[in-house]
C-alpha cells in the first residue's frame, strides 16, 4: 500500500530530509503562528460549547447583543494598548481617558452643543492627552509606565473639576442611534468597535508608520540608525491610544446613558489582559501580539463576564477568577 | 582525559551534530574551527551543560560525566565563555566575577565590599588584566572589556576545562595578547583550554591541536606544524576557496565624502579625509581608538562638536541618522545584534526598514514591490533560507549580518560606512562579503571599511588609515600598506 502512496520508493533518510524541508516551508509561511494560538482558540471554541449546554439563555439574541455592546469599551481600548504595547511601551491612563471622554461629551451636548461636533471634540482631546504621553515617553526618555501612572491620576483629577456630579447627556439620538441603535440584529456600537479592528490591522501590517511602531518595540536603536524618527512613532502609537480611549468613553457615554466621574477606573487592566491573552509580549518588545489576537482576548474577557453574570456569580469572584485567567493565559504562553 | 562519543543532537529536526568522537588532553589548547553552523558551539554548549545531547557518551577521566545542567558542569570543573554575555550588565565588575561567593560582613546579610573589591582586582591582577576598575558598573564598560571580565570570571576558579567560544572577536591585538598569556597559564595548571575561533593565525598562534568541524561532523584533528592554513581551509568548506580576496579596479578620482576637521569632544579630534567614488578606504587602529566613534557621528548617529563634512562638493550637516539616510550614508554597525537588526521581525521588515518611504505611498507600504525589492536581495547576497517571511532571528549568524548588508543596499546609498562587516561570520560567508563589497566599489559607491581584522583592510582597501587615541595618526596606500605598519602606527611604535 505505501509503495502506491508514494511516488517512489526512497530512503528513509531522503523522505525524512523532504518531511523537514516541508514542515519547515510550512512554519516559514505561516510566521508568527505557534501551536498555543490554535490551543487558545480551542480553548474558546469548548467554552462556547460548555456555555450552550449548561445555560439556555446565553445564545439568546438579547444576550448575545448583549455581550457585544458590553464588550465595545474594552474592546476599544484593547486596540489603542496592542499598539503601545508593540512599542514596548504601556498605557495605564487609557480609563481616566475614558472618563474624560464621557463627561465632556455629556457636558457638552448638554450645554447644547450639536451631537458630532462634541464627539469630535472629544476624541481630539483624547489624542491631545495621548500625545501629552507620549511627548514625555518619547521627546523625555520617561519610563511609561510612570508617565502613565501620573496622566492616570491627572486626567482623573481633571474629570472631577470638569464636573463632580454625574451628567446626563440630553440629545436623544446620542442613546437612541449609539448606545441602543441596531442594525438588523446587531449592535451599531458592537459594529463600531469590530470595523476598527482590520482598520488597526491594516495599519499595523501594511503601513509604514504601524510595521516602525512594530520594528521600534523589537529594536529601537537599530530603527533609529535606520533613519526612521522613533519619538515621532512612539508619540503616534500613545495618541492613537489616547483616541481609542475617548471613542471608548463616547462609547460608553452612549451606552450607560449618563456619564459618572468615577467610570472607567480599572478599565487599563481588562485592555492589558486582552492584549497580552492575545500573545503580546508585555515590555522587552511587544513581540507576538496581534490584532485578531487581541479580539480573541477582548471576546473571551467579556464572554468570561458574561457568563459569571448568568451564573449569578458575585463580582468580587469575577475579579478574582479574570486574574487567574489572566495568569493561566500567560503561564501558558511563556511556557513556549 | 576528556572523550565525547557518539554525540548527535538535533534542533526542530535540524541535525546540529551527527555522531561526534572527540577527544581532548589535561594541559592542552584544542583549538576547534569550521563554518558557522558547523557544530562548534553547540558541541562545546553541550559540554558546559546548557543544552543536552540527544545520544552519546562523555567521559571524564575514564568515568562517566554529569554535565546535564550548567551547575553539574560546574561542579566539574567546567566552565565555558560564549559569545553571548552571561554578565549582569547593571552590576559592577566586582559583583560580576563574583557573582554567588560575595564576601560577607560582620553585619549579617550585608557585604564586605572592600573585601569584595580586593577580591575581584586580585583576580585581575593575577591573570593580567590589567586598567579594569572594579567598581564600574559592567553596562559602562566597553564591549572588550566585558569580554575580559567574562574571561576573568571563568578563570578566576581554576577550571578543569575552560572553554571559550570565539573570545577574540571584540579584543584588541594588545587584549588578545593578554588572553593568550592567560591562555598559556591556564595550560601550565593543567588546564584543557578549548578555544573556538575563526581567525586562523590566532588558532595557529595557541593551539596546540586543531580538530575541524563540518556539517556536524568530525573531519579530522591536525596539528598546526603539520598542516598549514590552506589545507584547513580545505578541510572547513571541503573545496579549495582559491583567492580569499577579490581583485580590485582602481577608484575615480571624483570624492565622495570628504571630512574636515571633525571632533568629539571627550572621543576623537581633528579627523579629516577624503573618500573618492568607487574606493574602499580602510580605518585600522585598536579597539577603543576612536574608529567606531567617528563613523557614528558622520551618520549623525552621535553629535559632533566640530568639523565639516562633505558630499559630492555638498556642505551636509546630518544631525540624525534619518537626515543621513536622506543624503545618501549608510552605516552598517558593528554589532548586529544590538543595533542591526529588530529579532523579532521578519527578514521582508528588516531589509526594507531604512527603505520604507520610498517603498510605500500615501504612508502605506507597497506589499508587491517591497516583496520583489528584497527578494532581490535576498537572491543577490545569498540570504539562506530565501524566505522573507522568515524572522530575523531564526537565521544563522552569516546570513544575518547578510540581511543587515541587504538593508542598507536597498537604501541605494552612494557612501556605505561598514563597521567590522565580517565580525563573527564564517569563512564562506566572508568571503562572500568580501566580493560584495569589490562590487559595490566598481559600481561607483565609497565604502569606508573599519575592521580590526589587518588581512581585511590590506586585502580590500585602496588606502589604509589608522587610528590611535582618537586621531589618524597615518595613511598608506595600498602599496605602501603592510601589516607590520599598521600595527605599528596603531600602537605608537616608531619605525
Amino acid at each position: 500500500m505505501t509503495s502506491e502512496l508514494a511516488p517512489r520508493p526512497s530512503t528513509p533518510a531522503q523522505a525524512q530530509g523532504r518531511l523537514q524541508a516541508r514542515l519547515l516551508g510550512k512554519a516559514g509561511a505561516l510566521g508568527r503562528r505557534r501551536w498555543v494560538d490554535y490551543a487558545f482558540i480551542g480553548a474558546f471554541l469548548l467554552l462556547l460549547v460548555i456555555t450552550a449546554t449548561v445555560s439556555d439563555v446565553f445564545f439568546t439574541q438579547r444576550n448575545l447583543s448583549n455581550l457585544g455592546r458590553q464588550a465595545v469599551t474594552n474592546g476599544l481600548l484593547s486596540l489603542g494598548m496592542l499598539v503601545v504595547v508593540l512599542t514596548g511601551g504601556i498605557d495605564l491612563s487609557v480609563g481616566s481617558v475614558v472618563a474624560l471622554a464621557a463627561i465632556m461629551v455629556s457636558g457638552l451636548s448638554k450645554g447644547g452643543m450639536p451631537l458630532l461636533l462634541a464627539i469630535l471634540i472629544c476624541l481630539v482631546v483624547g489624542a491631545v492627552a495621548g500625545a501629552v504621553n507620549g511627548l514625555f515617553i518619547a521627546r523625555f526618555k520617561l519610563q511609561p509606565f510612570i508617565v502613565t501612572l501620573a496622566t492616570m491620576g491627572a486626567i482623573r483629577g481633571l474629570v472631577f473639576v470638569y464636573s463632580d456630579t454625574p451628567i446626563t447627556p440630553t440629545d436623544p439620538a446620542f442613546r437612541a442611534v449609539l448606545g441602543a441603535g441596531f442594525v438588523g440584529p446587531f449592535p451599531v456600537s458592537a459594529l463600531i468597535m469590530l470595523a476598527c479592528y482590520p482598520i488597526v490591522w491594516f495599519f499595523i501590517n501594511r503601513a509604514r508608520a504601524g510595521r516602525a511602531i512594530v520594528a521600534i518595540g523589537g529594536n529601537e536603536e537599530a530603527v533609529r540608525l535606520a533613519g526612521i524618527n522613533v519619538s515621532w512613532h512612539i508619540l503616534l502609537a500613545y495618541m492613537i491610544s489616547g483616541l481609542f480611549s475617548a471613542l471608548a468613553g463616547v462609547m460608553l457615554a452612549s451606552r450607560l446613558g449618563i456619564a459618572q466621574p468615577s467610570v472607567g477606573s480599572g478599565f487599563e487592566l481588562d485592555a492589558i489582559a486582552a492584549v497580552v491573552i492575545g500573545g503580546a509580549a508585555l515590555g522587552g518588545g511587544g513581540g507576538g501580539g496581534s490584532v485578531f489576537g487581541t479580539l480573541a482576548g477582548v471576546l473571551a474577557l467579556g464572554m468570561i463576564d458574561n457568563l459569571l453574570n448568568l451564573f449569578n456569580v458575585q463580582s468580587y469572584y469575577q475579579q478574582i477568577f479574570k486574574g487567574l485567567i489572566i495568569l493561566v493565559a500567560v503561564l501558558w504562553r511563556r511556557k513556549q | 582525559m576528556l572523550a565525547m562519543r557518539g554525540i548527535h543532537k538535533s534542533f526542530d529536526g535540524t541535525q546540529a551534530l551527527r555522531g561526534v568522537d572527540f577527544s581532548a588532553n589535561r594541559g592542552e589548547v584544542h583549538a576547534i574551527v569550521g563554518e558557522n553552523g558547523a557544530g562548534k558551539s553547540t558541541l562545546m554548549k553541550i559540554l558546559s551543560g546548557a543544552i543536552a545531547r540527544d545520544v552519546g557518551e562523555i567521559m571524564l577521566d575514564g568515568a562517566p560525566a554529569d554535565v546535564s545542567t550548567p551547575f553539574a558542569a560546574h561542579r566539574l570543573g567546567i566552565r565555558a565563555v560564549y559569545q553571548e554575555f552571561s554578565l549582569v550588565p547593571h552590576l559592577t565588575v566586582a559583583e560580576n566575577i563574583l557573582l554567588g561567593q560575595m564576601p560577607p560582613s560582620r553585619v549579617p546579610g550585608c557585604v564586605d565590599w572592600n573585601e569584595a573589591h580586593r577580591r575581584a582586582e586580585e583576580i585581575l591582577h593575577t591573570i593580567g588584566f590589567v586598567g579594569i576598575d572594579v567598581r564600574s558598573v559592567v553596562r559602562r564598560l566597553s564591549v572588550s572589556h566585558q569580554q575580559m571580565v567574562e574571561i576573568a570570571k571563568a578563570a578566576a576558579v581554576r577550571p578543569t576545562i575552560m572553554i571559550l567560544d570565539e573570545p577574540s572577536a571584540v579584543l584588541s591585538q594588545e587584549e588578545l595578547n593578554r588572553l593568550f598569556a592567560l591562555v598559556r597559564q591556564l595550560k601550565q595548571e593543567g588546564t584543557l583550554v578549548l578555544y573556538i575561533s575563526h581567525r586562523l593565525d590566532e588558532v595557529y598562534e595557541i593551539a596546540d591541536r586543531i580538530t575541524v568541524l563540518k556539517d556536524g561532523q568530525l573531519v579530522g584533528t591536525v596539528q598546526p606544524l603539520t598542516a598549514d592554513q590552506g589545507q584547513l581551509i580545505r578541510m572547513m568548506v571541503g573545496r579549495s576557496l582559491g583567492e580569499i580576496f577579490p581583485s580590485r579596479q582602481p577608484p575615480c578620482d571624483e570624492v565622495a565624502l570628504e571630512v574636515k576637521g571633525l571632533g568629539r569632544e571627550g572621543s576623537f579630534s581633528d579627523v579629516s579625509f577624503s573618500l573618492h567614488r568607487g574606493e574602499v578606504l580602510g580605518m585600522s587602529g585598536l579597539v577603543g581608538s576612536g574608529r567606531t566613534q567617528v563613523v557614528r557621528c558622520i551618520f549623525g548617529a552621535d553629535p559632533s562638536d566640530r568639523g565639516e563634512l562633505f558630499l559630492n562638493g555638498q556642505r551636509v550637516h546630518p544631525r540624525s541618522p534619518r537626515e543621513a539616510v536622506n543624503e545618501g550614508i549608510a552605516l552598517l554597525t558593528e554589532d548586529r545584534k544590538r543595533d542591526g537588526l529588530v529579532l523579532i521581525c521578519s527578514i521582508r521588515d528588516n531589509a526594507s526598514l531604512a527603505s520604507f518611504e520610498w517603498l510605500s505611498r500615501w504612508g502605506v507600504i507597497h506589499r508587491r514591490r517591497q516583496a520583489a525589492e528584497v527578494q532581490q536581495k535576498v537572491k543577490e547576497l545569498d540570504i539562506r533560507p530565501p524566505m522573507i517571511d522568515r524572522l530575523a532571528r531564526q537565521l544563522s549568524g552569516g546570513n544575518q549580518q547578510k540581511l543587515v548588508l541587504a538593508k542598507w543596499l536597498m537604501t541605494r546609498a552612494r557612501v556605505l560606512i561598514l563597521d567590522e562587516p565580517t565580525r563573527g561570520v564564517d569563512v564562506a560567508t566572508k568571503v562572500a562579503i568580501y566580493q560584495l563589497i569589490s562590487d559595490l566599489a566598481a559600481d561607483g559607491i565609497g565604502i569606508l571599511l573599519v575592521s580590526s581584522e589587518l588581512p581585511e583592510i590590506l586585502g580590500l582597501s585602496d588606502r589604509a588609515l589608522v587610528m590611535r587615541e582618537g586621531r589618524v595618526v597615518a595613511e598608506f596606500t595600498r602599496a605602501e600598506a603592510s601589516e607590520e605598519k599598521l600595527l605599528a602606527a596603531a600602537a605608537g611604535v616608531r619605525q
